[in-house]
């Protein structure tokens, strides 16, 4: 599970998040809602490790480890997912074997000897089935040229090859045709099981609608200012982040 | 006269107004470039009178040159003195030479090692004493397999031999060709060549046949020591074709700053070539001390209708690059490639690129230019695309890209394009890009490390270069990328 206790993090001295408390248990799906600039994109950044922020105050522990210390590859490698807002395009490498570099370097981080390449492949095939992706994907460059949705897609397509027990999903839903976030929710909702947990970042209700969580809060000034269950979405779509600011 | 004195003589030749056309049997000339130093060259070659005279004159030219060192080029290096340099030098003493590879530079080890070298090619590579015949045993693996290969290209017509092997027994085709397609006085460094070169490969592959096998400077027994100034000379007649390797992907050492090799193809009527070239001379040390001068020229003549030459390169090493492997398209229908991935780091700096000069009807071309520069590196891609008014109907497309790695490098691009008919069509595209941290950190978040995040970018990036080499090469060539950007984030 994972536990953020008293986190303060600023950006060019400036605070973004702030003396945050935080905790999403193993097994469970845990909503962040909250309007632009409340801090969400960076929570999940500071998870994942990336670099140019600086942390103030207190621990993010991640099965009783502190990943503060760890690197990004290492964290990734300890089972923590970040699904990208804005998944980067890099020319030249096809998707499939970005996708199989990073699986077995994980892999090799964990003692576990390289996958097969022809069960990975299988594997592969059967999950774009399942997400209604066309084979082609796999041999395009990674994310080049792709649509917003494609991205999206392929960043839950990542998720589902790589088989995290923590996905941060940062606003999985945005630029997402109904079709899309109908399937992609079915993915999530489908990986999602008692050994793993969610954090799933978002402006919007629809998402939630499909992949029900089991708690949610309200973000804003990087903290959060308001907790409870999949109701709270409902009250937050009819009144608005005004109500609770 | 005891060895000391014939030193002593040797080193006093070099004032001696007549020469030391003696008969004294030293293994090496003074340092130092003129007239005697030239004939001594070809006399322990055993050349005919016709070489020795074309030495002279390209040497004669080289003189009214001297002073006008071509200053074009976007590269900064210390005035090379041309008379401090060894033109001839039999091969170093057995006892000079690293007993074994504990003696060596342990950085080249680590490159070999990483580039998965086997021990015995590791020794010869780093010039261990008494390594080369082991080495060419190893190489390949017993010398039957050596005989078997040079009987199987003999029964085809096929000649594959060092160039004063091919000086002295097929002096028509030599005479016939040398300087045909790079003239003695073309530039600064081939009028240089031309008077001094020490020795290199001579391929003369027969009408309708096709070379069996990828032929490699690397497979030529006596490949080792054919010095800085290497000339080359291949000739693919009627409707055959040659693939051929130069280099390998380990670092040489070298003792040699200056390089200044020539390189000739002919391609007759329906005749392919494709040259392919790993070059990772010493390129200096991370303060930028040191590093090899590789001042090249490569050229080809599509001679005949129909005929094609294709150039590949990987230029990872040397400190300063100066390279143009460049196409006459003079036959009808004649084609010319030109893919290249340049890389410069630390204090390197390169200014290559291509020529391509159309000249015979529906000719056509390809540039896929790929520079990388990281670290303190500065890189200049420089081509001509030249349509003369007799070449109707030609096509050239140039594709030219620079990839750069942190914030103090540099990338340039230099194109010239002239085009003198109206039925022909050029392209030319080009990019800037930079591998962004937000590359690396989406990469590293996959469970990537940096530096294997750096390598697959860079990879990506050069991909449509490194597919047209040959198979294990490409291989290769990806380690090297690899290992010659270690160091270049972070």
């Amino acid at each position: 599970m994972l536990k953020i206790t008293n986190l303060s993090v600023s950006v060019d001295k400036k605070k973004i998040i702030n003396n945050l408390s935080l905790e999403v248990p193993t097994g469970k799906k845990v909503a962040i809602m909250g309007p632009n600039g409340s801090g969400k994109s960076t929570l999940s950044n500071v998870i994942a490790g990336k670099g140019g922020y600086e942390i103030n105050e207190g621990e993010i522990l991640y099965n009783n480890n502190d990943i503060l210390k760890l690197e990004p590859e290492e964290r990734a490698a300890s089972g923590i997912y970040l699904a990208f807002q804005y998944p980067v395009e890099i020319p030249g490498i096809a998707n499939s074997s970005f996708l199989r570099t990073a699986i077995n370097s994980i892999r090799k981080y964990n003692g576990k000897k390289e996958l097969d390449t022809r069960a990975f492949l299988e594997e592969c095939k059967e999950i774009c089935e399942k997400l209604n992706i066309d084979k082609s994907f796999l041999s395009r460059d990674l994310n080049f040229g792709f649509s917003g949705g494609e991205k999206k897609k392929n960043e839950i397509f990542h998720m589902l090859m790589i088989k995290p027990t923590l996905c941060i999903l940062d606003e999985i839903d945005s630029g997402l045709d109904i079709d899309a976030l109908k399937v992609i929710s079915e993915g999530i909702t489908h990986y999602s099981n008692k050994d793993n947990s969610m954090l799933i970042i978002t402006h919007y209700q629809r998402l939630l609608d499909y992949v029900k969580p089991d708690q949610v809060h309200i973000f804003n000034e990087g903290k959060i200012i308001e907790s409870g269950n999949y109701e709270l979405v409902k009250i937050l779509e009819a009144k608005g982040y005004k109500e609770f600011v | 006269m005891t060895s000391k004195e014939t030193i002593k003589l040797v080193e006093k030749a070099n004032d001696y107004k007549y020469g030391f056309t003696t008969n004294i049997e030293q293994e090496f000339a003074p340092k130092g470039l003129n007239e005697d130093i030239i004939r001594f060259i070809s006399r322990k070659k055993k050349e005919p009178k016709w070489l020795l005279d074309w030495r002279l004159k390209s040497f004669e030219d080289w003189k009214r040159k001297a002073d006008n060192h071509p200053t074009w080029a976007n590269l900064k290096y210390e005035n090379i003195d041309f008379q401090d340099i060894h033109y001839f030098a039999a091969p170093k003493s057995e006892n000079d030479k690293p007993k074994s590879l504990d003696e060596v530079d342990p950085e080249l080890l680590r490159a070999y090692n990483k580039l998965g070298i086997p021990l015995k090619e590791q020794e010869f590579l780093a010039g261990i004493s008494n390594s080369h015949k082991v080495a060419v045993d190893a190489v390949f693996d017993s010398v039957s397999v050596a005989t078997t290969f040079k009987s199987e290209l003999s029964k085809k017509g096929i000649i594959f031999c060092s160039f004063s092997e091919a000086v002295s027994d097929h002096p028509e085709i030599v005479r016939k060709y040398l300087g045909t397609v790079v003239p003695s006085g073309d530039n600064y460094f081939s009028n240089l060549n031309s008077a001094v070169f020490s020795d290199g490969s001579f391929v003369y592959i027969p009408p309708n046949v096709t070379c069996p096998m990828e032929l490699s400077t690397y497979f030529r027994i006596n490949a080792a020591n054919t010095g800085q100034f290497e000339r080359t000379l291949i000739i693919a007649d009627k409707n055959s074709y040659v693939s051929y390797l130069e280099g390998c992907t380990a670092p040489m050492r070298d003792e040699n700053q200056l390089h200044a090799a020539v390189v000739e193809l002919v391609a007759l009527e329906g005749a392919e070539i494709k040259y392919s070239t790993v070059q990772n001379w010493y390129p200096g040390d991370k303060n930028g001390k040191g590093g090899i001068y590789n001042f090249v020229t490569k050229r080809g003549i599509c001679l005949g209708a129909n005929s094609k030459i294709s150039w590949t390169q990987v230029e990872t090493g040397s400190s300063v690059t100066w390279k143009y492997p460049s196409v006459i398209l003079k036959g009808d229908n004649s084609k010319g490639e030109f893919y290249s991935v340049a890389l410069s780091n630390n204090y390197q700096q390169a200014d290559t690129g291509t020529k391509m000069m159309h000249i015979g009807k529906n000719t056509s071309s390809r540039v896929v230019s790929k520079g990388i520069s990281a670290g303190k590196g500065q890189q200049t891609y420089r081509g001509l695309i030249n349509i003369l008014p007799s070449a109707y109907n030609s096509k050239n497309f140039t594709q030219c890209d620079s990839l750069l790695i942190g914030n103090n490098c540099g990338a340039h691009t230099v194109p010239y394009i002239n085009v003198k008919n109206r039925q022909s069509d050029v392209a030319h595209e080009a990019t800037t890009s930079k591998i962004s941290d937000d590359q690396l950190y989406y990469c590293r978040q996959r469970g990537i490390s940096e530096e294997d995040a750096t390598a697959l970018i860079v990879n990506g990036f050069c991909r449509e270069v490194l597919k047209n080499l040959p198979m294990e090469f490409a291989v290769e060539a990806k380690n090297l990328l690899e290992l010659s950007l270690e160091g270049a984030v972070g």
